[in-house]
């Protein structure tokens, strides 16, 4: 099939970004999006120009590297599938596609379609932890958790930080993202007695990190590669609220000592 | 070289205790005097990171994703196995260690795997502690599933995500430290070169990704936690970014590389569907619990599988071996499936895959209880292919996965460079010729976890370390061969792309240096690495610069490296004139098909000696000692 | 302090939006239900304008409190926006929504129309000062001659739709936002919202339809 790619084009954080048309043919149906893209990386080489830059790692849908807003939305059209596992059988011949990264504020544009999402890692540093030494856990199970509990906790965990979330959202906002982290471990026991000292910090990160507010549009839901429910936030919202009458003092750090994006 | 593995006197199961017993340790107030670097931030250098900041070292840990719950330990899918015996099916810490060492086909240490099997169950201890949601029985206590090359049920999961869990949770524990300070990470770097100074491991070289700047970092002791060098096949099923750099260039630094030619090919991963192909994925093992492999008996049969009747499929796996059948050990349930397509029976396009059946385990368990226990797996593998396996058979075929060579370690973990410790797949140890499912993960984690916060405190304990900062001249050395490098791969300006060379590089290496190997083959394997290797450096094309974020020159020097590990891959393959678990040399086998070993002269670790750009390496080797363990012919039949 | 680092927070922000945005939509059903004894003629109504009067102390803590509602909703409403608006500085070239409404992706103008009604509604029917003929005490008459006037009567209707979508948005989130979410009844909630936003807008705009078509002079 023949495609016409309009692709954000953009050399540096500071630098102004514009779409670049590409028309590509030879695209075949099994072949991946990023392959697609692959495709049109070799012929930009052969052609001295040079390749667009995507995150990418695994490709299988499980690292969370890959990250394109494609036709306005996150991941692609594919319901619960991230931007590698997108296939091409999903576009048909002729197609106008707009690829473009992530946009927002807590995101800084890298290059081309790659973005900067320490943001994420520095929520976690705040407070998405259960605070055990290496050595002092208990015998496993001597924690018995209800199937429910844990197979609700790992519905949350299979966040696979991508930020898909943030890019869907009409806010930027990243509450999808800090529910689940929250979620999975306010759900279970071991969890429990930093639970509120948790939702406060991770919030509070947040926060700092300039994310958008929670308008409940559910464009997260949506997009979200591991279709993380939106039921998670009203859960965040639930323990926050909670956490106004808990004595809430965290030693938790800033995650100051993340090298980060200097753009 | 010296080789000295360094294994603690005493009896087997008290080696370790012994060991710990007897570690030198450092003083709390010392601690926080000594700085430690970490490179890779996945299941071992994850928790390495974290144990050792809890300890009260200062940390820096680097990784070349941009973030480090990016590293590839998050694809693992099936499970970690521990010698818990919660299922009271005769688990032990010994079976654990005896199939291990079966599994590895008699060619890893005793008592590395033992120290392995016994710390297996406090890995499980802590990840539960840190909130790892492994699945669970009704009861709330921990659930478990079988796996391949065992005869117990002692593999723990979450879901088909078990890596993805225990690298978030190892993640969180370092990221905990990172926001107390105690350690500092530096995401979308990556390590070009190790500095060593006056014989010890005292620093790295890194680039970073996104500003092009090549800096020096000074510590006290280098971890390396890198992971594996499957990608030299240039498809398999590990992430794109994965590479052998870091470990390369610590061998030519000195460190002594063993066994480069024992490489895991998985049998279960989705067959390739064109040029294009970028990688491959793999679904996990554990579907073989419940999927039954077969061919058509008839070659060359085009009908739909499920049009096939029974009577003529051909379940060879049950029948080669009868008493593991689908569950026999990755390399065997590999060399099978390429022996039924060699010999016409594959299906699918250019009949290079084989039918993994579940309609009768749908029939005998109902269709929900696959899809909760595989459901992941199952829409992932819709999503690639388009079709839907609980209507009709997946097709599998072999990829490369994971390597089982790495740096040599002795039994601290630490390479033949003083300073310099090895963890995770990035070094050779525990896994002998052949990995069994669910080891890799218990293996990085105890490394990280319960091995390194010992042994590293035990070297810096014993060690005079003399003061070191990156202004030094083996620093600014380094850097500048960093550098010129980098300028010399921009500067070639040729005409083929960094993948095509990739590509064709792992063309040879799959066609000569894959499942099955020849003299003849790997010599002629040798010959052509070395011209394509030739032409890369007159012909490769490497645009954009260095100042700024450059993809292409990130893999164009990783692959540079590939092209030098691959040539001592095909080597160390050619004198291992045997056939032991992955690594299958076609003039030594039995006469049904089965690995050869040869214990009477390869019962020992290759160790490679880096003597020089384009002088012939040294091999060395380890004798592997068995005081416990009777050699024996692997049998799964 | 506490509450301050509370509110601090987008989270804490809208948790404020979500208590006070159900207290005035109860006020606003209260209101609605009160006014529908207009059909029962104008004694009715008069009587039961005079008997929210009985009290001054409760009539001005409810006033207060609705009052402090309004202004805390619409403070931290206009804060979370420009917040948002901040967080996606630009904006994509294509956009396509999956899941938000027009509803929800209007909370911001609607409620501000609305805002901007309820002063207008203030004045008009309350002190009378927007009113032509406005006659202290005789709510009915001062209904239905304000009613009369059609650009008038447009102008509710108009605000009385748009007060609907918000309410539809609005009943459905402040469940999610306070945290009450269950599988069981998240279906409810939808059905929750738009039962209460049908009724809201067919009972008030039922009124001023009434008079303009003439069934209530």
């Amino acid at each position: 099939m023949k495609l016409t790619l309009h692709i954000w084009r953009q050399k540096g954080p500071q630098e102004p970004g514009r779409f670049v048309k590409y028309e590509l043919d030879k695209v075949n149906e099994h072949m991946s999006f990023l392959e697609m893209l692959d495709v049109l990386n070799q012929e930009l080489i052969a052609r001295g120009e040079e390749p667009v830059a995507f995150d990418h790692d695994c490709r299988e849908g499980i690292c969370g590297a890959c990250s394109m807003v494609i036709n306005g939305i996150a991941h692609g059209p594919q319901r619960a599938t991230t931007t590698c596992q997108l296939h091409m059988r999903h576009f048909k011949d002729g197609d106008v596609i707009y690829i473009e990264p992530w946009r927002a504020k807590a995101f800084p544009i890298v290059k081309d379609l790659i973005v900067d999402r320490s943001a994420f890692d520095r929520i976690i540093a705040a407070g998405g932890f259960i605070s055990v030494r290496t050595g002092s856990a208990p015998e496993a199970n001597s924690i018995p958790v209800p199937k429910d509990v844990a197979e609700l906790a790992m519905d949350a965990a299979e966040c696979i930080g991508c930020g898909a979330c943030v890019a869907a959202c009409p806010n930027g906002a990243a509450m999808l993202f800090v529910a689940a982290k929250v979620s999975h471990l306010n759900l279970l026991p071991q969890g429990q007695p930093e639970r509120f000292i948790r939702v406060k910090a991770m919030v509070e990160a947040m926060e700092r990190e300039q994310f958008g507010s929670c308008s409940n549009h559910r464009e997260c839901e949506a997009a979200c590669p591991k279709g993380i429910s939106v039921s998670f936030i009203a859960r965040m919202n639930r323990d926050y609220r909670k956490a106004l009458w808990k004595t809430v003092e965290h030693q938790g750090g800033k995650a100051e000592g993340i090298s980060q994006f200097r753009g | 070289m010296k080789l000295d593995p360094r294994i603690p006197a005493g009896p087997l199961e008290q080696k370790w205790t012994r060991y710990k017993n007897t570690c030198k340790l450092v003083s709390p107030a010392n601690k926080r005097k000594y700085s430690v670097i970490v490179v890779g931030t996945g299941l071992a250098g994850a928790s390495a990171a974290a144990s050792l900041a809890e300890l009260g070292y200062n940390v820096k840990a680097f990784c070349y994703q941009d973030s480090p719950r990016r590293a590839h330990s998050i694809a693992a899918q099936g499970g970690i196995n521990a010698a818990k015996n919660y299922q009271n099916d005769g688990d032990s810490v010994y079976r654990l260690f005896y199939e291990t060492i079966k599994g590895g086909d008699f060619r890893s240490r005793e008592a590395n795997v033992y120290r392995l099997a016994e710390v297996s169950a406090n890995i499980i201890d802590q990840c539960v502690a840190q909130g790892v949601p492994f699945a669970r029985e009704y009861s709330g206590y921990l659930a478990n599933r079988s796996f391949g090359g065992a005869l117990v049920s002692r593999t723990f999961y979450a879901r088909g995500q078990t890596g993805q869990q225990l690298l978030l949770g190892a993640y969180s524990a370092m990221m905990r430290q990172v926001g107390l300070g105690q350690v500092k990470l530096y995401p979308r770097t990556e390590m070009l070169d190790l500095v060593v100074v006056n014989g010890q491991a005292r620093g790295i070289i890194v680039r970073d990704l996104v500003t092009g700047e090549i800096s020096a970092h000074a510590a006290d002791v280098v971890i390396l936690a890198t992971g594996g060098y499957a990608n030299v096949f240039y498809l398999s099923t590990n992430a794109k970014g994965c590479n052998a750099t870091a470990i390369w260039r610590a061998y030519k630094r000195g460190a002594g590389f063993a066994n480069p030619c024992f490489m895991q090919i998985h049998p279960t991963c989705i067959p390739q569907s064109g040029e294009y192909q970028s990688k491959l994925v793999l679904m996990s093992e554990s579907l073989r619990n419940d999927g039954r492999v077969w061919v058509p008996k008839k070659k060359g049969d085009t009908r739909k599988p499920t049009e096939i009747p029974e009577d003529e499929r051909d379940y060879y796996l049950e029948r080669m071996y009868p008493s593991y059948g689908n569950l026999a050990p990755r390399d065997i349930a590999s060399r099978a499936a390429k022996r039924m397509c060699d010999e016409g029976y594959g299906v699918g396009p250019g009949g290079r895959g084989v039918y993994l059946d579940f309609a009768d385990s749908i029939r005998r368990l109902g269709k929900h209880v696959i899809e909760e226990r595989y459901g992941n797996l199952f829409e992932m593998y819709e999503r690639i292919t388009g079709e839907n396996a609980y209507e009709t058979p997946m097709r599998i075929y072999p990829a490369p996965h994971y390597t089982m060579g790495g740096l040599w370690v002795d039994y601290e973990l630490m390479s033949t460079i003083p300073g310099l410790f090895v963890a995770g797949e990035a070094n050779f140890s525990d896994h002998g010729a052949n990995r069994l499912g669910a080891s890799a993960l218990m293996q990085g984690l105890a490394d990280g976890y319960f091995i390194l916060p010992y042994t590293v405190g035990n070297y810096l304990a014993n060690t005079k370390l003399e003061k070191v900062d990156t202004s030094q001249q083996a620093f600014r050395d380094a850097q500048k061969e960093v550098e010129d490098r980098v300028k010399k791969l921009l500067s070639v300006n040729g005409k083929r792309s960094v993948d095509e060379f990739h590509r064709a590089l792992g063309k040879i290496m799959w066609d000569l240096v894959g499942m099955a190997r020849t003299e003849a083959g790997l010599k002629e394997a040798i010959v052509r690495i070395r011209a394509l290797r030739e032409e890369f450096w007159q012909d490769v094309r490497v645009p954009g610069d260095a100042s700024d974020l450059n993809q292409e020159l990130e893999k164009a020097g990783r692959v540079a490296d590939f092209f030098e590990l691959s040539e001592l891959i095909a080597q160390d393959a050619l004198e291992r004139r045997e056939s032991c678990g992955g690594h299958f040399r076609e003039e030594f086998q039995t006469p049904d098909g089965e690995a050869q070993r040869d214990d009477a002269n390869f019962a020992h670790v290759a160790v490679w000696e880096f003597t020089g750009d384009g002088k012939p390496p040294v091999r060395h080797s380890e004798p592997l000692v068995f005081e416990v363990v009777e050699l024996a012919q692997r049998s799964y039949k | 302090m506490k509450v301050l680092s509370f509110y601090s927070t987008t989270v804490g922000k809208k948790l404020v939006m979500a208590i006070t945005g159900l207290i005035l939509a109860v006020f606003v059903l209260g209101h609605m239900a009160g006014n529908l004894q207009i059909y029962q003629g104008p004694e009715k109504l008069n009587h039961y304008a005079e008997l929210l009067r009985v009290s001054m102390p409760l009539l001005w803590t409810v006033r207060i409190v609705l009052l402090l509602s309004v202004l805390l909703h619409i403070v931290a409403a206009v804060q979370v926006t420009l917040q948002n608006w901040r967080s996606r500085p630009k904006k994509y070239a294509v956009s396509a929504y999956q899941e938000a409404d027009i509803a929800s992706r209007t909370m911001i103008w609607g409620g501000l129309v609305v805002a901007a009604f309820v002063v207008y509604h203030l004045l008009h029917l309350t002190l009378g000062t927007a009113h032509g003929s406005f006659k202290p005490g005789d709510v009915y008459h001062n209904v239905v001659a304000g009613f009369q006037v059609p650009l008038v009567s447009l102008f509710y209707i108009v605000a009385n739709v748009l007060l609907a979508l918000h309410l539809y948005h609005g009943m459905w989130s402040w469940f999610q936002t306070l945290g009450f979410s269950h599988p069981k009844y998240n279906r409810a909630r939808r059905v929750f919202a738009t039962v209460y936003a049908v009724v809201i807008a067919v009972g008030n705009i039922s009124i001023p339809v009434s008079v303009l078509a003439g069934w209530v002079k």
